[in-house]
C-alpha cells in the first residue's frame, strides 16, 4: 500500500458513518468522568479548592489522574482530540454531501424506471382522455403540489422534498458554527470578577478585578471604562416554615457611569445583569463585610473599614482575616469568625442558624507581632501568613473573643478590636462574550435545518401514458417515498392517477411492493 | 396546607390510585390476549375465540377509560398546584415529574384518539403509576416560592421545551422496547399473545424514530435556551456543570441513535437500544443528577 493508498483508505475511513458514530461514543463516554460532581471527581475550573483537597488525601492516584487531565476533563487533549476527530469525520462527510446537493438542486428530477410496478405504490388503468391531455393534468396536479416535474416523451417524473437534504446539510454545518463562535469567544473574550461592599464602586481597570482570565487575542490595555456603585443590597431569605432560609431576593442598587458620563441608576438582579456598551456585569454572589476597628496600644487607629469575609455554609458563616500592619508597637492581625444569625443556644460556639443577620456576632483569635517593612508584594487578603507573629494568650488557651455590634475587646496590650457593624458585598462578574451572537445564531439555523430535515418528505413519482391503437391511453403511476416514516404515498400516487384520469374502476391495485427504500 | 394546594394534592393522589386501576385493566388486556391464539378448529372454537377477543378489547377499553379520568384529575392537579404557587409549577423535582408526566399523558390521549395507539397502554399506565407514585410519597414538598435564579422568563421555555422533549424521548423509549420484544418474537418465529396485536416491527421503529425526531429538535432548543438563561443568570452560557453535560450526553446519544438508524449494521436492533439509552441518559440527568451529584442545578432537588 503507498502512503497516497493508505490516505486515501484513511481518510474514507474517517468521514464513514461507522466511524463517526464510534467518535460520538467516545464523546459520551469521555464526557462522564467530568460530570460526576465535586464528590466524587471535582473539577479544577469549577472547583478548584476540592480539587487540592483531592490531590492532598490521594497522594498516590491524584498526581496520576492530574497528569492524565482528569481534573479538567473539558480541557483536556484527549477530549479535544475526539471532538475535533468527529469534527473533522463530519466535514470529510458533508461537503461532498453538499456538492452532490448542489448538482441535485439544479438537475431535473431523472426519468422514470421501467418497472413502474415495482414501486411500493402502484396502480394502473386506463383513461378517457388523450394522452397529451392526461400528461398536461398531471403535470399541473405535481406542480400544484410543489414537486419538481420532469416531462419526457409519454412520462412524468415529479421529485419533491429537496429541502430535507438542505435541512440535515445546514444542521450539520450550524454545529461548525458553533465551534466557531466559541472560538471567538475564548479569544477575544475575557472574564473577570470583583467583590464590592455596599458603598463602594468598581471601575473597570484591570488593577481592580480580583481574578481575570481573557483570551489571546484580547488586548488587556482596551478595557472600556465604567464605573459601578454599589449603593445598597437588598437581600431576602425565606422566614416561612417551608424552605425556610432559601433565598428569596438579591437586588443591588447600584449606579453605573460609561466613560466620563453621568452616572445612571440601574438595578442588578441575578437574572438581570447591567449591560454596558462593551461588557455584561452579572451578579455571582453575596456574603457579608464586617466593619471593624482596631485602635492600637497607643490609641491611634490602626484600622478601620468593612473587611469581606467569604461564607462557609449555607447560613453564612463566613471566615476572614482583619489586618492592622500599621499598629504600633506591635502590628495586630485578627482570625475571625462571622455569624449572621448567632444561635442563642447557651455554651455553643460560631452557629449560624439563618443566613439573615439577625443576631450578628463576630468571633475572634487574636496575632501579634514586630512591625514588618513593607516590601509591596501582593498577599493573600483572606488568609493569614503568621510569619513573625505570636498568638495571643489568655493564660493557656489561645485569647479569643465573641462581639455583638457595637461591642469593644480590649487586649493585654491596651490595644482594641471593636465590631462596628456590617455590611453586605456582591461578588460582580465582567464579561465580553464576542462569539455569543454567532453561537447562538448558529443554533438558531441547526434548529431549522433539523426540523426542515425532520419534517419535509422526500418523494419521487412517476406517471406513464402510453398509446395503445385503438383503445384508450393505458396509464400506469408509480411512487417512492425517500424515507421511512412517512405517510401520504399512497394518497399522492392515487391522487396523480385520478388528475391523469384514470377511471376508478378501471384501476388495478397493487400492493404487491413493499420494499421501503431506506435514506442514507 | 389550604386551598388549592390542598385540592391539587388530592387530585394527584386520586390520580395515583386511578391510574394504578388503569394499569390493572392494561395489564388484565395482555394476560387475556395470551389465549387468544387464531387456531384452525371447530366452528364452536371460532366462537370462543370472538368471545376472548371482545374481552381483550373490552379490558383495554377500561384501561383508556380510567387514563382519561387519571389524565384529567392528574392535569388539574398540576393546575391547581400553579394556582397555588403563582407561578408555572414547575420549580423542584416534585412539580417536574408531575407536569412532565402531565404533558405524557396528554401526548398520548392525543396519539389514541389521532390512530391507533393504544397498544402503549400498558408501558404507559406503569410509567404514570411509578412516577405519579414516587412524585406523592417521596418527592412531595410544600409549596414555597423561587430562588431568584429561576426569576426569568427562561423558566417557562427552557423547562416547558425539556418537559415535552422528555415525554417524547420516553414515548420513543417505549415504542423501542416493544420494537425489541417483536422483534425477538419475530426471530424466534412465535410472535403470540399480546404482540400480535402490536404494529409489526417496522412499524414500531418507526415510531419510535418519529418520537426522537420530534423530540431531537426541541431538547437542542431547549439546551440552547438553557445557555442563553445561564448566560443572564450566572454569566456564562457554558460552565460544564453536570446537568449540562448530562443533557449535552443525552443529545449526543439521540444523535448516535439517529445516525446509527441511516448506518447498515446498526439500524434495527442496534439503534433501538441506542434509544433506550438515551432515554436512560434523560432520567440519570434528571434524577441521578439532582439527587446525586451536586451543581448549580441543586436548586432542581428535593
Amino acid at each position: 500500500m503507498t502512503t497516497r493508498e493508505f490516505l486515501r483508505f484513511a481518510w474514507t475511513q474517517l468521514t464513514a458513518m461507522r466511524t463517526a458514530l464510534v467518535l460520538l461514543f467516545a464523546l459520551i463516554v469521555a464526557a462522564i468522568p467530568g460530570s460526576l460532581g465535586p464528590r466524587v471527581l471535582p473539577q479544577r475550573p469549577n472547583n478548584p479548592v476540592l480539587v487540592r483537597e483531592f490531590l492532598d488525601a490521594h497522594p498516590t492516584l491524584g498526581p496520576l489522574l492530574d497528569r492524565l487531565g482528569f481534573f479538567d476533563v473539558y480541557g483536556a487533549p484527549w477530549f479535544a482530540a475526539i471532538y475535533l476527530l468527529l469534527m473533522v469525520s463530519m466535514v470529510g462527510c458533508i461537503v461532498p454531501r453538499i456538492a452532490v446537493y448542489a448538482r441535485n438542486v439544479r438537475a431535473m428530477p431523472s426519468g422514470a424506471p421501467r418497472r413502474l410496478d415495482r414501486l411500493p405504490q402502484h396502480v394502473a388503468g386506463e383513461t378517457g382522455r388523450t394522452a397529451s391531455e392526461a400528461l398536461d393534468a398531471g403535470q399541473a396536479w405535481l406542480l400544484a403540489r410543489r414537486y419538481r416535474v420532469r416531462r419526457q416523451a409519454g412520462e412524468l417524473s415529479g421529485e419533491r422534498g429537496y429541502a430535507r437534504e438542505f435541512g440535515n446539510l445546514l444542521f450539520h454545518v450550524s454545529i461548525l458554527g458553533v465551534l466557531a463562535g466559541v472560538a471567538v469567544s475564548a479569544l477575544a473574550g475575557f472574564k473577570g470578577s470583583v467583590i464590592v461592599t455596599e458603598g463602594a464602586a468598581f471601575s473597570n481597570s484591570l488593577s481592580q478585578y480580583d481574578d481575570f482570565t481573557s483570551g489571546g487575542l484580547f488586548d488587556r490595555s482596551s478595557l472600556a471604562p465604567f464605573t459601578v456603585w454599589v449603593d445598597r443590597f437588598d437581600v431576602e431569605f425565606e422566614r416561612g416554615p417551608v424552605q425556610r432560609g432559601a433565598a428569596r431576593q438579591f437586588l443591588v442598587h447600584a449606579r453605573v457611569a460609561e466613560g466620563l458620563g453621568e452616572p445612571v441608576a440601574a438595578k442588578l438582579e441575578v437574572n438581570t445583569p447591567l449591560l454596558t456598551r462593551s461588557a455584561m456585569v452579572n451578579l455571582i454572589g453575596h456574603g457579608y463585610a464586617p466593619v471593624v476597628t482596631i485602635t492600637d496600644a497607643r490609641g491611634a487607629t490602626a484600622f478601620s473599614g468593612p473587611v469581606v469575609f467569604l461564607p462557609q455554609d449555607g447560613n453564612f458563616t463566613s471566615l476572614g482575616v482583619v489586618k492592622a500592619p500599621d499598629a504600633r508597637p506591635q502590628r495586630i492581625a485578627v482570625e475571625g469568625i462571622f455569624v449572621p444569625s448567632q444561635s442563642r443556644a447557651g455554651g455553643t460556639g460560631p452557629l449560624s442558624t439563618f443566613p439573615a443577620p439577625d443576631n450578628p456576632v463576630l468571633w475572634g483569635t487574636l496575632w501579634q507581632g514586630e512591625p514588618r517593612a513593607e516590601t509591596g508584594r501582593p498577599e493573600n487578603v483572606y488568609s493569614l501568613d503568621t510569619t513573625g507573629l505570636t498568638r495571643v494568650m489568655d493564660g493557656a488557651d489561645p485569647a479569643s473573643f465573641r462581639l455583638a455590634v457595637g461591642e469593644t475587646h480590649t487586649l493585654p496590650d491596651g490595644s482594641r478590636v471593636t465590631f462596628d457593624g456590617l455590611r453586605r458585598w456582591a461578588k460582580l462578574q465582567v464579561s465580553d462574550t464576542p462569539g455569543l451572537p454567532i453561537v447562538w445564531a448558529s443554533v438558531a439555523l441547526g434548529v431549522l435545518g433539523l426540523l426542515l430535515s425532520m419534517f419535509s418528505k422526500p418523494r419521487r413519482v412517476f406517471a406513464r401514458v402510453t398509446d395503445a391503437a385503438g383503445a384508450a391511453p393505458r396509464v400506469e403511476v408509480g411512487g417512492l417515498d425517500r424515507v421511512d416514516a412517512r405517510t401520504g404515498l399512497a394518497e399522492d400516487v392515487a391522487g396523480l392517477a385520478s388528475a391523469l384520469g384514470l377511471r376508478a374502476d378501471a384501476a388495478e391495485d397493487d400492493e404487491a411492493g413493499t420494499g421501503r427504500e431506506e435514506h442514507t | 396546607m389550604t386551598g388549592f394546594a390542598y385540592y391539587s394534592s388530592v387530585a394527584m393522589v386520586t390520580s395515583v390510585v386511578v391510574y394504578l386501576l388503569a394499569l390493572t385493566a392494561h395489564a388484565a388486556e395482555w394476560a387475556s390476549a395470551r389465549r387468544v391464539e387464531p387456531e384452525p378448529g371447530s366452528r364452536a372454537r371460532q366462537e370462543r375465540l370472538e368471545a376472548d377477543l371482545i374481552r381483550v378489547d373490552r379490558f383495554g377499553r377500561v384501561g383508556l377509560a380510567m387514563t382519561v379520568i387519571g389524565a384529567a384529575l392528574h392535569v388539574g392537579g398540576v393546575v391547581l398546584r400553579g394556582l397555588a404557587a403563582g407561578r408555572p409549577p414547575w420549580g423542584n423535582m416534585y412539580e417536574f415529574v408531575t407536569s412532565t408526566l402531565a404533558f405524557l399523558v396528554v401526548g398520548y390521549l392525543v396519539l389514541v384518539a389521532r390512530g391507533r395507539m393504544r397498544w402503549l397502554g400498558l408501558p404507559v399506565t406503569l410509567l404514570l403509576v411509578l412516577g405519579q407514585g414516587l412524585a406523592v410519597t417521596v418527592l412531595y414538598v410544600a409549596v414555597a416560592p423561587l430562588v431568584p435564579a429561576l426569576h426569568s422568563v427562561w423558566f417557562v421555555i427552557h423547562i416547558v421545551a425539556a418537559a415535552v422533549a422528555g415525554a417524547m424521548f420516553n414515548v420513543g423509549g417505549m415504542a423501542s422496547v416493544l420494537f425489541l420484544l417483536r422483534t425477538r418474537a419475530e426471530r424466534r418465529g412465535r410472535v403470540a399473545g399480546y404482540l400480535r396485536r402490536l404494529p409489526d416491527a417496522e412499524a414500531l421503529d418507526r415510531i419510535a424514530y418519529r418520537a426522537a425526531a420530534f423530540a431531537f429538535p426541541l431538547w437542542t432548543f431547549t439546551i440552547a435556551a438553557g445557555s442563553i438563561w445561564a448566560q443572564f443568570a450566572w454569566g456564562r452560557y457554558w460552565g460544564w456543570d453536570p446537568k449540562e453535560t448530562w443533557s449535552l450526553v443525552t443529545w449526543v446519544v439521540y444523535a448516535a441513535y439517529l445516525h446509527a438508524r441511516a448506518t447498515a449494521g446498526w439500524k434495527g436492533t442496534r439503534a433501538a437500544w441506542l434509544g433506550l439509552l438515551g432515554v436512560a441518559a434523560f432520567w440519570w440527568n434528571f434524577v441521578g443528577i439532582n439527587l446525586l451529584v451536586s451543581g448549580l442545578h441543586s436548586y432542581a432537588g428535593i
